[in-house]
C-alpha cells in the first residue's frame, strides 16, 4: 500500500471519529437544556438519560485527539500548541462534564446540585460552539506558520507559531462561529430526539421535547443552510506539486463546491445525510408519537460530517490553510506520520469494528427499555 | 520569545501539577477495580446478599474516584499538544501511536462497561455484570499499560531513527517501543502500586468502621479481601521496583546518581537508607567538588553496586563522574564514557550538520545531504546535548529527586510491615483488630500510601530532567509558542479547579463512608 493511500485511510478514520463525535454531542445538547427543565423529576430523567452516554462522547473526543496525534502529528503540534486558548477552553468545559454527573446529586456535595448542573450547561454550550469553531478552521484557515528549521534556534526553538491571540482570533471569526452555533443547535435538536426516544411515561416531557425539537431544529436548518452557502461559495486552495517536487497552494474559487462535484460520493453522503436528518426531524415534529427520529438524524449527521471532513482534506485540499504564510498550510501529505507508523496504526484500526460492536451491544442491553419516572424512584444508583 | 525560561518553568509546572492530581486518582481506580472485582466474584459464586452489599458499597466509592481520574486525564493528553507542541512534532510519529491505541483499545472498554457496572444490575445477567466489572478494571489497566509504554519510551527511546529531511524522529520498530524493558517494569510497578493503594484505602476505611463499631463482619470481610490484594501488590511492587532501579542504572545513570545523592562514584557503592543532604554541595561543574554531600547518612555498604549490577564490586558513577566522563566496563570490555562537555560539543556539531543538511536539501545537493546525514547519525546520541549551554544543565534537581526517592523507599518499607501486621491481625490474633491505636494507624496509613505513590512519580519525572526524551530532547526545545503569562493563567485555573474538585470528592466520599445507611441493612441481609 502506498503512503498516500494510508494517509487517505487515516483521514477517513479521523473523519469517522469526528462524525461520530458530532453525533454524540447530543449529550452536550441535552446538557444545554437542563437548566430549563420544569420539575426535579424531569431534570433527573434528563440527566440520567444523558448520564449513561456521557462517557462515550467524552471518550470519542479523547480518541479523536489521540488518533490525530498519531496520524497527523504536525496538526496536533500546530493547532493545539497554537490555538492555545481555544483548546484550553474546550478542555476546561469537558473537565466540567467529567465530574458533574457523578457529583451533582451526591450527599456531601459541598457546592450543591445547581452548580454542577450549571457546569453541565456550560459544557453543553461552550463545548459545542468551540468544537465547531475548531472544525471551522479546516475550511477557513488559521493564523500560523511552520518552519521546521526553527528547532535549531536556541532562543526560540518552536517550529509552529500562531498569532499572538492564540485561538481568540478563530473564536472571533464569524464563519467559524457560524459553524459553532450550527453544531450547538444540531446537538440540541439531537438531544430532543434522544429524550423522546429514551424517556417514557412522561407525556408532558415528551410534548415539551417535541416543542424544543421544533424550535431548535428550525434554527439549526437555517444556520446549516447559511453555513453551506458560505462554504460552497468560499475560495479554497489546491495543492500543486511541480515537476521538481516544489509544493505550492493555489487559490481556487468555489473550491469546496468543486470538491463536492469532483468527488461524487461526498455529494451523495451530503444529500443522503441531509435528507435523513430532515426526515428524522420533521417526522418527529409532526407525527403523533414517533420516537425513532434520533436514529435517522444521527445517521444523517454522521454522513454530513463525513462529507465535510472529506471535502476539507481530500482532492489535494489543504485541510488547515495558513492565513499568514500560505506555504505552511497543512495537507494530509505534509502533516502525516510516516508510512511505518500509519501501517502499524492501520493494523490496530482493524479492531475498530469490534469496538463498535461491543458498544452497540451494551447500548442495546442497557437501552432496550426507555427510562421512566418509576425506574428513577426505585433505582439505587442514579445521577 | 523573551521569556523562554519562564515559559519552560510554567509549562513544566502545569504538566507536573496535572500529573500529580491525576496520579492521586488513577492508582486508587486500578486498585479498587481489582478489589471490587474480587468481591463481586465472591457474590457471584455464593449469591450472598451480604457480599452484594459489600460490592456495591465499594463500587460507589470507585465511581466517585473514577470521575476525577477521567477529568484530570483528558488534560494530560491534550497538554502534549498545547504546551509541548515541538515535542508533538519531533516525536509524534512514535509517541502518538501508544496514545491512540490507548484510546481505541482501553478507553472505549472502560467507558462502555463502567456504565454496565453502575446501571446494569437489573438489566443484565449477574454473569454479564461480573464480566463488565472485570472488563472495566482490565480496561483501566490496559490504559495504564499504553500510557506507561509512552512514558517509558521517553526515558529510554528505542525503535526510533532520526530523519533529517523531516527534522523529526520516526518509528522503525513498533515492538521495540512496546517491549521496551523500562516499559515492562514501569507498567508492573505502577499497576501493583495501584493495588497497594486501593487495598490500603479499603483497609483504612474498614479500620474506621471497626473503630466506630459499625458492622464488624462487613469491615472484616472488606479488610480481608484488601489484605490479599494489597499483599500481592506490595510484593510485586518491590520486585518490579528492583527491576526499575536496574533500568535507571543502565539507561539514566544521572537520575540514579541524583536519587542516591552520589556526587563521586566508587566501587562497592553503598545504599543510603536515610540521609540529609548538605545544600551547599554542588556538582563539579560549579567548581565545587570533593566534599561530603551528606550532613547525616545511614548507609548499607556495597548494596547499591549489587542492586544495579548484581555485583558488589561494581562501579556506580556519581554526578561528577558523569559530568567529567569516566571509565566503564561492558562485559569485560573497558570503554570511556564521554564527559557532558564533550557531548555538548558533539551535539552542537550534529546541529550544524542538520543545518548543512537543510541547506543542501533546499538546493538539491545530494552529496552534501549524504555527508551531513552521516555526521548527524554518528552523533545523534548527543543531539539533545547540543541544546545545553553548560554541563550543569544536565544535572536534575538533586535534593528533590533524592528525598522523593527515599520517602518512597521508607514508606514502601512501612507498607510491607503494615501488610504483615494485617495478616497477623486477621489470622493469628483477630482481637488486634479491636485495638484502638492499631485502628488509628490503619486509618492514617492511607496517607502514607498516597505520599509513597506520588513520591515515586516525582522521583521518576524530576530525576529525568532536563530531558523530555533522554539525551535527545530537553524541555527547552520541546515547548509551544505561547506566552508564559498564558500558561501561568491556565496553571492557576487548573490548580484552583482541581483543588475545589478534590475537596468535593473528599467530602462526598466521607459522606458515603460515614452514612449509616451504607451498612445498616447489612446485618439483616441473608448470607445465602
Amino acid at each position: 500500500m502506498l503512503t498516500y493511500h494510508l494517509q487517505v485511510y487515516w483521514w477517513f478514520i479521523i473523519s469517522l471519529l469526528g462524525a461520530i463525535l458530532v453525533f454524540l454531542l447530543f449529550v452536550q445538547g441535552g446538557q444545554s437544556m437542563l437548566l430549563s427543565s420544569r420539575t426535579a423529576m424531569q431534570r433527573t430523567l434528563m440527566v440520567n438519560s444523558l448520564g449513561r452516554k456521557w462517557e462515550l462522547s467524552f471518550t470519542t473526543l479523547v480518541v479523536f485527539g489521540g488518533a490525530f496525534f498519531a496520524s497527523f502529528p504536525l496538526f496536533y503540534s500546530t493547532s493545539f500548541g497554537g490555538a492555545y486558548w481555544l483548546w484550553m477552553l474546550i478542555l476546561f468545559s469537558f473537565t466540567f462534564q467529567a465530574v458533574s454527573y457523578e457529583f451533582r446529586a451526591r450527599k456531601g456535595n459541598i457546592y450543591g446540585t445547581r452548580l454542577f448542573d450549571t457546569l453541565l450547561f456550560i459544557n453543553g454550550c461552550v463545548g459545542c460552539v468551540l468544537l465547531g469553531v475548531a472544525v471551522g478552521m479546516f475550511f477557513f484557515g488559521g493564523e500560523f506558520s511552520v518552519v521546521r528549521g526553527n528547532i535549531l534556534d536556541a532562543s526560540s526553538p518552536v517550529i509552529s507559531r500562531w498569532a499572538s491571540t492564540h485561538g481568540f482570533e478563530a473564536i472571533c471569526n464569524w464563519r467559524n462561529l457560524l459553524l459553532g452555533f450550527t453544531v450547538l443547535f444540531l446537538a440540541r435538536t439531537q438531544a430532543a430526539l434522544f429524550f423522546m426516544n429514551n424517556i417514557a411515561d412522561d407525556p408532558f416531557l415528551y410534548r415539551r421535547n417535541r416543542r424544543t425539537l421544533f424550535i431548535n431544529g428550525s434554527v439549526f436548518v437555517v444556520l446549516f443552510l447559511i453555513f453551506l452557502a458560505v462554504l460552497l461559495t468560499a475560495t479554497g486552495y489546491t495543492t500543486v506539486v511541480s515537476s521538481t517536487g516544489a509544493v505550492t497552494f493555489v487559490p481556487e474559487k468555489y473550491k469546496f463546491a468543486m470538491n463536492y462535484i469532483e468527488m461524487w460520493w461526498c455529494l451523495a453522503a451530503l444529500v443522503v445525510g441531509v435528507v435523513a436528518v430532515l426526515y428524522g426531524f420533521l417526522r418527529s415534529v409532526f407525527a403523533a408519537h414517533w420516537t425513532k427520529g434520533i436514529w435517522f438524524s444521527g445517521a444523517g449527521t454522521i454522513l454530513v460530517v463525513l462529507s465535510l471532513f472529506w471535502v476539507a482534506g481530500y482532492n489535494d485540499t489543504p485541510y488547515l490553510v495558513s492565513l499568514t504564510d500560505l506555504g505552511s498550510s497543512l495537507t494530509i501529505v505534509n502533516s502525516s506520520s510516516t508510512r511505518y507508523t500509519l501501517e502499524v496504526m492501520s493494523w490496530v484500526s482493524v479492531l475498530v469494528p469490534f469496538v463498535a460492536a461491543y458498544i452497540a451491544y451494551v447500548w442495546y442491553k442497557l437501552g432496550a427499555k426507555p427510562l421512566t419516572p418509576r425506574e428513577m424512584e426505585s433505582t439505587d444508583h442514579k445521577y | 520569545m523573551e521569556d523562554l525560561s519562564s515559559l519552560i518553568d510554567w509549562s513544566r509546572a502545569q504538566f507536573a501539577m496535572t500529573a500529580i492530581y491525576h496520579w492521586l486518582f488513577v492508582p486508587l481506580t486500578l486498585g479498587l477495580a481489582v478489589i471490587v472485582g474480587v468481591m463481586e466474584t465472591i457474590y457471584y459464586r455464593t449469591r450472598s446478599q451480604r457480599w452484594l452489599a459489600i460490592t456495591k458499597f465499594w463500587m460507589t466509592l470507585f465511581g466517585i474516584n473514577f470521575a476525577m481520574g477521567v477529568a484530570t486525564g483528558i488534560i494530560l493528553e491534550f497538554e502534549f499538544g498545547t504546551n509541548w507542541s515541538n515535542y508533538s512534532w519531533f516525536v509524534g510519529d512514535i509517541f502518538g501511536a501508544p496514545l491512540a491505541i490507548e484510546g481505541i483499545l482501553a478507553f472505549f472498554l472502560e467507558s462502555t462497561f463502567v456504565v454496565v457496572m453502575f446501571f446494569g444490575w437489573r438489566k443484565v445477567s449477574p454473569g454479564f455484570h461480573l464480566a463488565s466489572t472485570w472488563i472495566t478494571g482490565f480496561g483501566a489497566t490496559l490504559s495504564a499499560a499504553w500510557i506507561l509504554i509512552a512514558n517509558a519510551w521517553m526515558q529510554n527511546p528505542t525503535g526510533v531513527a532520526f530523519d533529517p529531511a523531516q527534522m523529526r524522529n520516526v518509528m522503525t520498530d513498533f515492538w521495540a517501543v512496546v517491549l521496551n524493558p523500562v516499559a515492562i517494569h514501569k507498567f508492573i510497578h505502577a499497576v501493583a502500586n495501584g493495588w497497594v493503594l486501593g487495598a490500603v484505602f479499603v483497609m483504612s476505611v474498614s479500620c474506621w468502621m471497626l473503630m466506630k463499631k459499625r458492622d464488624r463482619e462487613f469491615s472484616v470481610r472488606s479488610f480481608k479481601v484488601a489484605t490479599w490484594v494489597g499483599s500481592i501488590g506490595i510484593l510485586v511492587t518491590m520486585w518490579s521496583g528492583d527491576g526499575s532501579a536496574v533500568d535507571v542504572a543502565k539507561y539514566q545513570p544521572m537520575k540514579l546518581a541524583a536519587m542516591e545523592g552520589i556526587y563521586d562514584g566508587q566501587n562497592r557503592q553503598g545504599f543510603t537508607v536515610i540521609g540529609l543532604l548538605d545544600p551547599e554541595v554542588k556538582p563539579c561543574c560549579t567548581g565545587n567538588s570533593d566534599v561530603d554531600p551528606f550532613i547525616f547518612r545511614i548507609e548499607v555498604p556495597a548494596v547499591l553496586s549489587y542492586l544495579c549490577s548484581r555485583d558488589i564490586n561494581a562501579f556506580v558513577p556519581g554526578i561528577n563522574d558523569l559530568l567529567s566522563g569516566h571509565r566503564a566496563d561492558n562485559n569485560g570490555t573497558e570503554y570511556r564514557v564521554p564527559s557532558v562537555a564533550d557531548r555538548i560539543v558533539s551535539g552542537k556539531v550534529a546541529h550544524d550538520a542538520l543545518r548543512d543538511f537543510d541547506r543542501a536539501q533546499a538546493v538539491g545537493d545530494t552529496e552534501g545531504m549524504t555527508t551531513a546525514s552521516q555526521v548527524i547519525n554518528a552523533r545523534y546520541n548527543d543531539f539533545g546535548y547540543g541544546y545545553l549551554s553548560s554541563p550543569c544543565e544536565a544535572v536534575p534537581p538533586v535534593a528533590l529527586t533524592f528525598y522523593s526517592f527515599h520517602i518512597m523507599i521508607i514508606f514502601g518499607g512501612y507498607l510491607l510491615l503494615f501488610f504483615v501486621m494485617a495478616w497477623l491481625m486477621l489470622y493469628w490474633r483477630p482481637r488486634l483488630l479491636d485495638v484502638k491505636w492499631l485502628q488509628i494507624a490503619g486509618i492514617a496509613t492511607v496517607l502514607v500510601a498516597w505520599i509513597c505513590s506520588e513520591a515515586g512519580w516525582v522521583t521518576a519525572e524530576v530525576g529525568r530532567q532536563p530531558w523530555l526524551i533522554e539525551g535527545v530532547l530537553p524541555c527547552q526545545a520541546a515547548i509551544s509558542y505561547v506566552s508564559s503569562g498564558s500558561v501561568a493563567l491556565t496553571f492557576t485555573l487548573f490548580a484552583l479547579f482541581f483543588t475545589l474538585l478534590l475537596a468535593a470528592e473528599v467530602s462526598i466520599m466521607v459522606n458515603v463512608i460515614r452514612r449509616k445507611g451504607a451498612t445498616s441493612d447489612y446485618a439483616r441481609l441473608s448470607d445465602k
